[in-house]
């Protein structure tokens, strides 16, 4: 390179940018090598620089693995708990271009407990690279990546059996992992998987092809990735633009802004913009370069139409003549990715390409034991663990299967509270139930019901303590409401508990449960134009903002009874308080089950300044009575 | 057909760039005027054409940047017609903070973090775009596109938010903020790639000239005003030199360069034995010195 002259530098950028791309990722399980593996790479390429050499050669002698050897791994593991404990935590990207092809390689964590980050690694990779500790064979964590390689739709494997030199080279050794790995992976769908027989820490089969392994007769790992051919079908599928930001900077322009998630679209073309199915045509497209006649998959582009349309973000353009699906109701894979378990009923924020809604996941099909591949039947989803669920939105959504399409068919879900992601999903395809089973539009409504009866429905929410009074002052409501000439239905324990919920426990799964039918039971009383009135401790934020939104906007009233935990536990009419602190009473609230006060409730009363009696004339005049 | 390698990250930072419009309250760019500032600015004005930016620029000013920075800033913000905020740390001006009288440490943490975090509460930016690359240093390898930031704007690198395809999660609750870096992927060759492909301007301190330096703790440090002090035994020379990153003017070592052209300037970083952060006093004063600065609230 010492020859490059003022002139070849153009030609030199040139022959940069004709170059191929690959984005790829290393994982499997703990200690395999998979860092070292990365700073093998780096370094036998030239890639690192003389400071970065100096440090590291420093820092292996200080923290490394290898004595007075160079420890490859502190290469890539840059934070300072990583390179403490010699093990990585999160994903590390990091970019080298050859002769051939420019890479980022994302270099994961093999600790079960780091998985979401290999997941977060693997969701932008074409290849992954499985390592396999040749003394260790298959593992379960070998296993638990190569299932979430797969769901994440990734084609291409090199199964590279490592510390091959601790094994003395030895090709039996080799042959058995490489056919049991092939027997564990036939069902995962990958195209290619190509075993290679590596030495990360001394070298071997990286570069070029290994004197030690005379019978291994290539590629060399970095042979194969220059050359390994990756097809994207989002290239040649139909035209799909996510709408992601409507660009309106004066009254003469009205641009759609998005990243094309596949297809091509040309200036002239007829768009339908769904789900509102109105049609355009393309008056003109800007791409980065300006005014373009087309784009293809992968360019951010602005698009104009030739008439006015409402479009916002959320919505998708697509050809007119080949349109996605649109639903409110999905089937999809979802890796989970926090401490706290999933709760079917529970409301989830769910985040697709370009649009923010509310989701439920009503239905869990199974979780998928990594181990065997089987389905086994189960109610919640744990940290890392796989599923297929069934999940309500709700929007309409306009999507398409991860497989035929990842920018359509992919989504997160976010915590409504703390916003962590918690989880994420790749679609099946849209459930139709949701489209078919239309609310039998009936001639009396809910208005009329209401009107006969002389009053506004409404949801009266009583949540508390257990021994808070809630149930005390919700009946002496209900007789005083009832006592005015409304029309009301009390739901309590044992109304609910005896009948429609016997089959639930006290878990935070059925919990949410039984909150979520009591809502919907609510929500029909509320229709039939009654005044409801509920009395359950309902502790989690989440269910009772449920309700909130279940029901009509002002017809849900909060009604927080907030009597401390030292005086409920006092009174302890039902002995409950005692047998949960002797442990003989599990997921009591407010000992070892959490209770999420209210933020913003409508109304706040306790039993400690007022009589029940008082408390409840509060509220009935608070309401307006 | 598939998009070419800068096409392919344009169209990514300009994916980033539009997602925070979209769904952050008070976005800003943070624009330290350096050559990554340059590009990410390019691409905003691209990412909103015809429009003009849909948020302010800040420059977290330390007073002790090169004069030729503010020029060139201030020339930027007429020609493009851009809503410029400049903070600086009103607090450490008069009590008098210097990297020469305080040390390198002291003065960045005083100036530029604390002054970084005392503008973004003051404005309320609820997301801030940086420049920064993942190829610049070894924790910012390790750092999301979206950064979450706590209320006091620390950073969690054991607690990341997992962050899958191009879908990020911009949400927060009051008083936490994202810094967002759209260049994530980019890399020095890249950066200059695309400055030459679309004849970005830049600080002239880029380009080799004859400047007054002096050297001191091997580096080369120019002397950009009458601020800096010359210490026994040191001279002021007369050097062709250059910047491969530019900073604060008695933090970032020169190198002695004849390349005034950017093919010349490329050429050499090619040729390079040696990483751009080689030339910044600040990061080597402890191994994780960039990782503890960001767990703080440094960019
Ligand atoms: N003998 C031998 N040792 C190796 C080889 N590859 C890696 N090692 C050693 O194995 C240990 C673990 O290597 P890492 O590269 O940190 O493993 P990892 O897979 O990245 O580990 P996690 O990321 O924590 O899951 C280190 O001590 C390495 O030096 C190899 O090919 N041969
Ligand atoms: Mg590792």
């Amino acid at each position: 390179m010492t020859s490059l002259s003022n002139t070849d530098i153009s030609d030199y950028l040139k022959s940069q940018e004709q170059k191929s791309f690959l984005r790829f990722i290393t994982c499997g399980s703990v200690d395999d090598g998979k860092s070292t593996l990365i700073g093998r790479l780096l370094y036998d390429s030239k890639l690192i620089f003389e400071d970065q050499l100096a440090a590291l050669e420093k820092d292996s002698k200080k923290i490394g693995t290898q004595g007075q050897e160079i420890d490859f791994a502190l290469l890539v593991d840059g934070l300072a708990a990583e390179r403490e404990q010699g093990i990585t935590i999160d994903v590390a990207y990091r970019f080298f271009t050859t002769d051939k092809r420019k890479f980022i390689v994302a270099d994961t964590p093999g600790h079960e407990q780091y998985t979401r980050n290999m997941a977060t690694g693997a969701s932008t990779a074409d290849l992954a690279i499985i390592m396999i500790d040749a003394r260790k064979g298959i593992l379960t964590q070998t296993k638990r990546h190569s299932f979430i390689v797969s769901l994440l739709g990734i084609k291409h494997v090199v199964l590279a059996i490592n510390k091959m030199d601790l094994m003395s080279f030895d090709q039996e050794v080799f042959r058995k992992i490489d056919e049991d790995y092939r027997g564990f992976a036939k069902d995962l769908g990958f195209e290619e998987v190509v075993s290679m027989p590596l030495s990360a820490l001394k070298g071997d089969n990286i570069l070029s092809v290994s004197e030690n392994t005379p019978w291994y007769k290539g590629p060399s790992l970095m042979d194969h990735l220059e050359n390994v051919q990756i097809d994207r079908n989002e290239d040649g599928n139909p035209f799909r633009l996510p709408v992601q930001w409507v660009n309106r900077p004066n009254l003469d322009f009205r641009g759609f802004s998005g990243t094309i998630a596949s297809g091509t679209i040309t200036e002239g073309d007829e768009i339908v913009v769904l789900p509102g199915a109105k049609t355009a045509y393309v008056n003109s497209i800007i791409s980065a370069d300006g005014n373009v006649s087309n784009a293809e998959f992968g360019e951010a582009v602005t698009i104009c139409l030739d008439r006015e349309l409402d479009i916002s973000r959320g919505d998708v353009i697509s050809k007119a003549d080949n349109r996605p699906e649109i639903t409110d109701q999905i089937q999809a894979h979802i890796i989970w990715m926090h401490e706290d378990e999933m709760l079917p009923g529970r409301p989830y924020l769910i985040k697709t390409n370009n649009k923010t809604l509310d989701g439920v996941i009503t239905d869990l099909r199974h979780k998928v034991n990594v181990n065997s591949l089987e389905h086994e039947s189960a109610k919640t989803l744990a940290l890392n663990e796989v599923g297929l669920v069934n999940i309500k939105l709700g929007q309409k959504i306009v999507f398409e299967s991860y497989a035929q399409n990842k920018s359509l068919g992919s989504f997160i879900c976010i915590d409504k509270f703390t916003n962590a992601t918690i989880a994420c999903g790749m679609v099946n395809f849209g459930l139709r139930r949701a489209s078919n089973v239309h609310w039998q539009a009936v001639d009396v409504g809910k208005e009329s019901r209401a009107k006969q009866k002389h009053q506004e429905p409404k949801v009266l929410w009583f949540t508390g303590l257990s021994g808070s009074g809630k149930s005390t002052i919700a009946n002496l409501v209900e007789k005083k409401l009832h006592a005015m000439g409304k029309h009301t239905y009390l739901l309590d324990g044992d109304n609910i508990r005896h009948g429609l919920n016997k089959d639930l426990g006290f878990t935070d799964a059925d919990r949410v449960e039984n909150i979520r039918r009591i809502g919907e039971v609510a929500h029909l009383m509320v229709d039939a134009g009654l005044i409801v009135l509920t009395a359950f401790i309902s502790p989690f934020r989440a269910e009772r903002n449920m309700v909130r939104e279940m029901v009509g906007a002002g017809e849900f009233i909060e009604i927080f009874v907030d009597t401390p935990l030292e005086v409920c536990e006092q009174r302890d009419v039902k002995g409950l308080y005692k047998k949960a602190r002797a442990g003989e009473l599990k997921n009591f609230t407010g000992i070892d089950s959490p209770y999420e006060e209210p933020e913003a409730a409508e109304i706040h009363v306790n039993t400690v300044e007022n009589t029940a009696d008082e408390a409840a004339d509060i509220v009935v005049k608070k309401l307006g009575y | 057909m598939s998009l070419s390698h800068l096409k392919r990250l344009e169209a990514e930072s300009i994916h980033i760039l539009r997602e925070v419009v979209a769904t952050a309250q008070t976005p800003v760019m943070l624009y330290s005027i350096g050559k990554d500032s340059a590009v990410m600015l390019h691409l905003a004005l691209k990412a909103f054409a015809p429009g003009k930016l849909p948020f302010p620029l800040m420059h977290v000013d330390t007073t002790w940047k090169f004069k030729d920075m503010i020029s060139f800033r201030d020339r930027m913000v007429k020609e493009h017609d851009l809503d410029l905020i400049v903070h600086i740390n009103k607090e450490g001006v008069q009590q008098g903070i210097g990297p020469f009288s305080h040390g390198s440490a002291t003065h960045t943490d005083i100036m530029k973090t604390i002054a970084l975090k005392q503008a973004l509460d003051k404005y309320g930016f609820d997301a801030a775009f940086g420049g920064a690359r993942r190829d610049e240093e070894k924790s910012r390898a390790k750092e999301r596109i979206f950064s979450f930031r706590s209320d006091g704007h620390q950073w969690d690198p054991k607690n990341q938010r997992p962050e899958l395809w191009n879908i990020y999660n911009c949400r927060i609750n009051k008083g936490e903020s994202i810094r967002v870096f759209p260049l994530s992927n980019w890399t020095e060759l890249d950066i200059w790639q695309y400055i030459h492909q679309e004849n970005i301007s830049i600080v002239p301190l880029y380009y080799a000239a004859e400047r007054p330096v002096v050297r001191r703790d091997g580096q080369l440090i120019m002397v950009d005003d009458d601020r800096m002090p010359i210490n026994k035994g040191e001279e002021i020379l007369h050097r062709k030199v250059r910047f491969r990153t530019l900073g604060c003017y008695p933090l970032t070592g020169a190198v002695e360069s004849d390349a005034d052209t950017l093919e010349a300037i490329i050429r050499e970083m090619l040729l390079s034995h040696t990483s751009e952060r080689e030339g910044r006093v600040i990061d080597k004063d402890v191994d994780a010195s960039m990782e503890q600065k960001k767990k703080e609230g440094y960019f």
